[in-house]
């Protein structure tokens, strides 16, 4: 018997019984859609976290000190000279000290956080003025008292004025305003306007504390990224004899931490999913078996004028695939539904289309329906025609 | 089915010829069923050799029998035996499907076979939108519609009304008059009677074998 009059017969039967028909689809259908989602959720926050660290430049290094164990320690003027040094692999190099301050104009005063750094890190961290200019070399060197002000801080001290060359105190300390810092979007660590930047040579002498946390360094080219990591290592291993003062990362590492949490990730929900399709492919097996039963006096009366044990075996295997097959594509336009107008509509993170995992859950749920609907088809093609006849 | 064995026919030897018109009559129970199944190939003799059509089948598996019952028997049940999910059409080309021919043939072969029946006018209905008698002839074109050898009908007025099974009795003395082979089985002897030749079956044995 031809393939398509199979086909036909498997869509008769289908239609024949519609809503029997949708509740068996229904655990392909979630769990294919849920794979989906899932899927596309997974690889859309990873895509999110990924850009924004690329965005910080693959040849960027940053260096924590964490003075655990060690009473030693790094100065900006220390790292200037390693910096110069090893000028081969390193293009610039940005300290980096922040603390909680209370920052006053007038009668208004605003709590926020204090960044001491150089004028190394506007480029650094693609961080500009919008108006009135970044710190200089200047302002290190003479350890001038110069600010720069976020946004929020701006619209807090000075609505509706200019704030800049006007006199602010940062915990008691007073300050010019020399500039506006450009407003950025918020990223994963909280909105980057509402903060003060300071020369770290006076930040030094306002957080009491001559020790910087962190040193951003950018390596000269992509090629030398892994040499300046290197070598800051063994610099600071030697500044401070144990390895545990410190780390030094750079992006590609933080990458394949990220890819191992994804990868992860995809393993839970992969499973979550594998559950779900297991579960409905034996309810598929369940009413397929239930479907044999009920059909038993056809199957009889098939057998009678003609049919042979593999044509009845092939009649209900293709029925079980296209429950599973148009579940299959149901679950993929519902999943793709998800991720449009909920993770899409509601913005939840970067929408991402696979053509990878929609060809995985479909042949999954194909696969489905072969190993579920074996069992019932085998059953149907060994009946006895005479007693399936007599069956009422 | 339990630690006695049944012996629904013993000893039979039976011969039937082309063209003959053969009622094979007797009461339930009376192993009548089990030789319909037989001559069908529906099932196989525990001992003894059956040949149909020059064919030796009492030793065949499942699948030959089914090819078997495929091209060479046509059958025609008391409860007419009708797919209700498919139309009339859909019925009679069953039988060709299953021999593997195609879809043009199949149709126009199907086609014939109901216009023969007086049907042509009811293809595309359900057998829920036919009578009983129509639905008997439905039956009988996918009997025909293969040109099997032997046609056997199992009491196939039972399901019917007296008139309409005089009118189904008249489509098998037709079709015998143009040269088929026919096996009716029965209980009703004022039936069996209408047959050429006349086989009775009482407790697994032939007791009589006349020309009617």
């Amino acid at each position: 018997m031809g393939l398509s009059q199979a086909f036909k017969m498997a869509i008769k039967s289908i239609i024949g019984n519609k809503v029997r028909s949708l509740l068996t689809m229904l655990g392909v259908i979630i769990g294919v859609s849920a794979v989906i989602a899932a899927t596309s959720f997974a690889e859309g926050s990873t895509q999110k976290v990924t850009s924004s660290i690329q965005s910080l430049g693959t040849n960027l290094v940053q260096v924590m000190i964490t003075g655990r164990n060690s009473n030693r320690k790094v100065t900006y003027a220390d790292m200037r000279k390693f910096q110069d040094e090893n000028s081969d692999v390193i293009g610039s190099m940005a300290p980096s000290i922040s603390g909680s301050v209370t920052v006053k104009y007038g009668d208004k005063s605003e709590s926020t956080t204090v960044l001491g750094t150089s004028p190394e890190y506007e480029d650094i961290k693609s961080v500009h003025a919008k108006s009135g200019r970044f710190l200089t070399a200047m302002d290190i060197d003479y350890n001038l008292k110069t600010a720069l002000i976020g946004t929020t801080v701006a619209n807090e001290l000075f609505p509706g004025a200019n704030p800049l060359n006007k006199k602010i105190e940062i915990n008691g300390m007073a300050f010019t305003v020399v500039g506006v810092l450009e407003e950025r979007a918020s990223s994963q660590t909280g909105t980057e306007d509402d903060q003060v930047i300071i020369p770290v040579t006076v930040a030094t002498r306002l957080t009491k504390n001559a020790n910087i946390g962190n040193f951003l360094i950018q390596a000269s080219t992509a090629d030398t990224v892994n040499t300046a990591v290197d070598r800051t290592t063994t610099y600071l291993t030697k500044v401070y004899k144990n390895t545990n003062a410190f780390r030094v990362f750079n992006q590609a590492q933080i990458l394949s931490t990220l890819n191992t949490v994804t990868g992860t990730m995809m393993v839970i929900l992969g499973g979550i999913a594998a559950i779900s399709l297991i579960v409905g492919g034996i309810g598929i097996m369940n009413i397929m078996l239930v479907s044999v039963t009920e059909r038993t006096r056809e199957i009889g009366i098939r057998k009678s004028i003609g049919a042979k044990k593999k044509n009845i075996l092939t009649q209900f295997l293709i029925e079980a695939l296209m429950i599973t097959g148009i579940g299959g594509i149901i679950g993929i336009l519902l999943g793709l539904a998800v991720i449009k107008f909920i993770i899409g509509g509601f913005k939840i993170t970067t929408e991402v289309y696979s053509i990878k995992w929609i060809m995985i859950s479909f042949s999954i749920s194909l696969v489905i329906g072969v190993i579920f609907g074996i069992y019932p088809a085998r059953k149907a093609a060994n009946l006895n025609p005479i007693d399936a006849l007599m069956y009422e | 089915m339990g630690e006695n064995k049944v012996t629904a026919l013993d000893n039979i030897s039976l011969s039937i010829g082309t063209h003959e018109f053969v009622s094979i009559v007797g009461p339930s129970g009376s192993g009548k069923s089990t030789l319909m199944n037989m001559l069908g190939c529906l099932d196989t003799p525990t001992s003894g050799t059956y040949k149909l059509d020059g064919k030796e089948v009492s030793k065949l598996k499942d699948d030959e029998l089914a090819e078997i019952r495929n091209f060479k028997v046509g059958f025609i049940f008391q409860k007419f035996n009708l797919l209700q999910k498919l139309n009339a059409l859909e019925n009679v080309e069953l039988p060709l499907i299953y021999q593997g021919l195609r879809p043009k043939e199949v149709r126009e072969r199907a086609k014939k076979a109901l216009a023969d029946v007086g049907l042509d006018g009811r293809m595309d209905h359900r057998p829920n939108e036919l009578s009983g008698g129509q639905q008997q002839r439905v039956a009988i074109a996918r009997a025909l519609v293969t040109n099997p050898p032997v046609l056997l009908a199992d009491e196939p007025t039972g399901a019917l009304d007296s008139k309409t099974g005089i009118e189904v009795m008249g489509i098998l003395k037709d079709l015998h008059k143009k040269g088929n082979t026919i096996i009716l089985i029965t209980h009703d002897n004022s039936l069996a009677v209408q047959a050429k030749r006349l086989v009775r079956i009482s407790d697994g044995q032939v007791v009589e074998d006349k020309e009617t």
